[in-house]
């Protein structure tokens, strides 16, 4: 089980992010726990300053506009 | 799972070839198209049944010239703006404003302000991010000025539908308020109105992330991004600002219009920025309604004043901002910015 953090105000973007985040993990029949962390004070403590941000298993991997398909899948199966 | 699946799930499974022949090919179209306005929007303005030099034939070819225009215009500005900015990112500005000293900060800042791609969404962890960084607050707020009041939009507009004298006279002044309101409000010592657990925050956490590396089709497919993003939820601000300025270029008499922003009415500056703050719309939408008012003999200044305190100063984003900044100092943050439009307004009706 790995857990996914998506940083975002709730933006447009951050809800795609998560279901583009949803989506890889089901693609590569991975078990996520996807949260969204959506208080500004939490997000800015994980060090990320451009939305939507995403960690796995508490490492920051990508911050600032939607991810890259395959990145994102890259990062899951990692 | 092959590269080859992502390709074809990715909603850019282009390949490289396409993107070099594609973004060449579309800008010729554009060109084009972009040349044929004026036949355009004349030929379909007369199959109107009303007569081309009334009000409402007047008001139906300012609209329906102005629609393609501003949204073509808006389409190349957004993708060249964020193909330029992928080269930027708020990590790597906030690592060139940590290093430099005070004097340079400011115009820096600013300058960044129109660089680094940033939506208001994440202004709060921005602000959060440059200030636990040790960035000065003055700085800060130098860059999250510029970033709305000069944004490409803007001016991109402003020259396409008003010329470019007044376009650069609206850079300089707009990067000038910018610049002198971060020196301002730095000099007025405000940490102390900074919400108290952003005060708490002291040298916050650095998120480290790998530099991604970019391809020129990545930047391009940045681009394509942004022009989605952006004209997708821009356009309806464009035809209600096209529809308002289609209208006054229409209907309203010239001589009242100077009468209420010609530059012997002294109070309209004022008056422009109190109508202009609340208003939200974003630079796309209010530069028609500029394009009309100075068509119709509206004074410089007061226009300046009003199209600079709609772009930036609005009450949403003061909103956003209350997560980290106390009532006084967005208080504060507003009287500095509004004095600089107001002495700009001043300056330009006194001028002219």
């Amino acid at each position: 089980m790995k857990t996914v953090k998506v940083y975002g105000p709730g933006c447009n973007r951050c809800e795609t992010t998560e279901t583009m985040v949803k989506e890889a993990a089901a693609k590569l029949g991975i078990a996520v726990e996807v949260e969204k962390v959506t208080d500004a004070k939490s997000i800015a403590m994980a060090g990320v300053m451009s939305t939507p941000g995403i960690a796995v298993d508490g490492k920051l991997v990508h911050a600032g506009g939607l991810p890259d398909t395959a990145k994102l899948e890259g990062w899951l199966s990692a | 799972m092959t590269t080859e699946t992502h390709e074809q799930h990715a909603p850019h499974g282009l390949p490289d070839w396409a993107w070099y022949v594609g973004v060449p090919l579309a800008a010729v179209v554009w060109w084009l198209v972009y040349g044929q306005l004026i036949p355009f929007s004349e030929w379909a303005t007369s199959l109107f049944p009303v007569a081309r030099d009334s009000h409402t034939g007047e008001a139906i070819a300012f609209f329906i010239y102005d629609v393609p225009k501003v949204l073509l215009l808006l389409t190349g500005i957004v993708f060249v703006t964020g193909v330029l900015r992928s080269w930027f990112s708020p990590e790597k500005t906030r690592a060139i404003l940590a290093g430099k000293n005070q004097v340079w900060g400011y115009p820096l800042a600013a300058a960044l302000g129109v660089l680094t791609p940033f939506c208001s969404c994440s202004s709060v962890p921005l602000f959060i991010g440059f200030v636990s960084a040790g960035i000065p607050l003055g700085v800060t707020f130098s860059f999250l000025i510029a970033g709305p009041m000069v944004g490409p939009v803007g001016l991109g507009l402003l020259y396409g539908l008003v010329g470019w004298q007044i376009a650069t006279i609206y850079l300089v002044f707009g990067f000038t308020i910018a610049t002198l309101a971060g020196v301002v409000l730095g000099r007025m010592g405000l940490e102390r109105y900074l919400q108290d657990w952003v005060r708490e925050l002291n040298a916050g956490p650095v998120g480290d992330l790998p530099e991604e590396r970019l391809t020129l089709v990545d930047r391009l497919k940045i681009g394509v991004d942004q022009v989605r993003e952006i004209v997708g939820k821009v356009w309806i601000w464009v035809l209600v600002g096209i529809g308002i300025g289609a209208a006054i270029h229409g209907y309203v008499p010239e001589e009242m219009m100077l009468r209420i922003m010609g530059g012997e009415a002294w109070w309209s500056v004022p008056a422009a920025v109190v109508v202009g703050v609340p208003m939200y719309t974003n630079a796309a939408g209010v530069i028609p309604i500029v394009e009309a008012l100075l068509g119709k003999g509206a004074a410089l200044g007061t226009t300046l004043a009003f199209m600079m305190s709609v772009i930036a100063l609005s009450l949403p984003e003061m909103i956003i901002l209350k997560q980290v900044l106390t009532y006084r100092l967005i208080a504060i943050f507003i009287a500095v910015v509004a004095a600089g439009i107001l002495a700009t307004g001043f300056l330009f009706n006194f001028l002219l």
